[in-house]
């Protein structure tokens, strides 16, 4: 792909990226910033290109680890946030439980 | 995969991801929206592997293996107070790996035209910035680093100084032969290292969730670079939405410090000149306690009130005090009393650091209440209960022109008629400015560790 388009490419998902984030509230901001550390980890893609590519042992290892670290980053990420989400929503649930709780 | 059919399902992704952010935009679709992301990247891994036949590499699936047990296992052992040091360091994670992917398409592949090398120098410049800066600020918020700012002499001309060496490098690569094109991969390298260790050891406190915000930008910024440098349009798509989404927390701070982006970058503390160590606060000896009538006077105000806001702060965090808070909070309404909770933005250490603290606490989150919506309720509460915050409701943003926090918006905690605080001592806080609030009628100070202050209080009720 030319240059030009991927670079539309970052300016469109950028301000789409940024309308649509712009409706998180501050008390999801937590959550958010763990779910974007791990949609970070999709550099694991260019790692996973780079190092197929690469020639000498030295960059297979180099890419490697990069695919290590970012692949922490996704399941890390997207299990902690999960993890948040639920405890936030959590309250609702258990506020609804506890009637129930009452009369058993 | 041929390109067509690989352009479009990563079209398809990216609107999947972004509809999973929309879905994040409220708690009860947040855990949906979350798994969206979480299928719509999986999906993208797998389509990466199939095309670039990674499947068929032991190498690289040992190296997936170890990510995922290594994620889990952070992610399984992390407690809510130590979110934002993970936070960081994963930031540090990916930035890091665009590094190492710059790396090795410099070193390796070598690039096919001008954008491709200037894509992979950038990547890797940027790169080794958040991954230096990250784990700077991951280490301070450990505290296996000292958590003072720490300001060399000449900080500023030293910190343009490293840009300028990054820029030669950048001309150097371009145009020079392949022996100094070499040097110049290794000048990037170092200046990418120096600059973000420079960057982030200046910071501390209450700059830390601009920092971070703005690490979190920066990650995806390179992330969205190297996918430049491959040609990946997915990759491109998806750091350009954390970019976006760093930046816009980051002038979500800015805002909520009354402070410029562009001073920030340039490195300006929000510390008062002359103002005494920030961190001795945190770590010196507590003052002896207050004489028991300022706790038995609070304990009468508590059980006449009927309308009470807390509002939290970062010394709840370090006490650990949400659980008595919630505890004292339930005492409250079992007697009748309305119970609302007051958010500053850059309270705590990263953006919504007081929310989870407070949810993991089982706090309700419709009695979270942000700023605006919270200010004008101060007027009519009977008492506001404040927990280790100090800048956020300091009335010297409004009142001394000459401090460094002036122009600040904060929590009018200064208009409730009662006021209980419960820090762990009197001096300034970490923008070093004097708290009138303190003095004022109407308030009762309390210091000493908020979690057992908070015991002693519930005791007595």
């Amino acid at each position: 792909m030319s240059p030009f388009i991927l670079i539309c490419v970052f300016v469109v998902a950028f301000l789409l990226g940024y309308r649509i984030i712009s409706n998180v509230p501050s008390l999801l901001h937590t959550p958010l910033m763990s779910g974007m550390n791990a949609l970070s980890g999709v550099i694991v893609l260019g790692a996973l290109t780079a190092t197929t590519l690469a020639g000498s042992p030295l960059s297979v290892l180099l890419g490697a680890v990069g695919v290590a670290l970012a692949i922490t980053n996704v399941f890390g990420g997207f299990d902690v946030t999960h993890k948040m989400l639920r405890m936030i929503e959590g309250k609702n649930r258990q506020k609804r439980a506890r009637p129930e709780l009452l009369d058993a | 995969m041929d390109a067509t059919a690989y352009n479009s399902i990563a079209g398809i992704l990216t609107l999947a991801v972004l509809y999973g952010l929309h879905l994040m935009s409220s708690v009860k679709t947040a855990v949906r929206g979350n798994l969206v992301c979480a299928l719509a990247m999986s999906a993208g891994i797998m389509m990466t592997m199939y095309k670039d036949h990674a499947f068929a590499s032991p190498v690289l699936c040992t190296a997936i293996a170890v990510g995922m047990v290594f994620g889990l296992f952070l992610s399984n052992t992390v407690k809510m107070i130590q979110m934002p040091q993970l936070v960081a360091f994963l930031h540090g994670l990916g930035g890091g790996t665009a590094a190492f992917v710059g790396l090795v398409i410099l070193l390796d592949i070598g690039v096919a035209n001008a954008f491709e090398r200037v894509s992979a120098c950038l990547a890797l410049a940027a790169g080794m910035i958040t991954i230096a800066g990250s784990f700077v600020a991951a280490g301070k918020l450990h505290q296996l680093l000292p958590q003072k700012p720490l300001i060399l002499p000449g900080h500023g001309i030293l910190a343009n100084a490293i840009l300028a060496v990054m820029g030669a490098a950048f001309v150097m690569h371009a145009f020079a032969l392949d022996t100094l094109a070499l040097f110049a991969v290794f000048l990037l390298f170092t200046a990418g290292l120096a600059f973000g260790i420079v960057f982030t050891m200046r910071v501390g406190g209450a700059d830390m969730p601009i920092t971070i915000s703005l690490l979190n930008s920066l990650g995806g910024t390179s992330s969205a670079i190297a996918g430049f440098a491959v040609g990946d349009p997915l990759l491109i798509a998806i750091g350009g939405i954390i970019g976006s989404s760093g930046f816009m927390l980051t002038r979500i701070m800015c805002r909520a410090m009354n402070r410029k982006l562009v001073s920030i970058l340039l490195g300006e503390s929000s510390v008062a000149l002359g103002a005494q160590d920030p961190a001795a606060s945190v770590s010196s000896a507590p003052i002896a306690p207050k004489p028991a009538d300022g706790e038995n006077k609070a304990a009468s105000w508590l059980t006449c009130a009927g309308k009470v806001i807390i509002v939290p702060g970062y010394g709840m965090a370090l006490a650990q005090a949400q659980h008595r808070i919630k505890q004292l909070a339930d005492m409250l309404k079992g007697r009748g009393a309305s119970v609302s909770y007051a958010i500053h933005p850059v309270a705590g250490r990263m953006p919504g650091h007081m929310n989870v603290l407070l949810a993991e606490a089982s706090v309700e989150y419709e009695q979270l209440l942000e700023m605006d919506a919270a200010n004008p309720l101060f007027a009519e509460a009977d008492l506001v209960l404040v927990v280790g915050a100090n800048d956020v409701v300091n009335p010297a943003a409004m009142e001394a022109k000459d401090t460094p926090i002036y122009g600040m918006p904060i929590l009018r905690v200064d208009e409730a008629k009662r006021v209980i605080i419960c820090n762990y001592d009197d001096k300034p806080g970490y923008a070093g400015v004097e708290n009138s609030l303190y003095r004022r009628d109407g308030v009762i100070l309390i210091q000493g560790d908020a979690a057992s202050v908070l015991e002693r209080l519930i005791a007595m009720l």
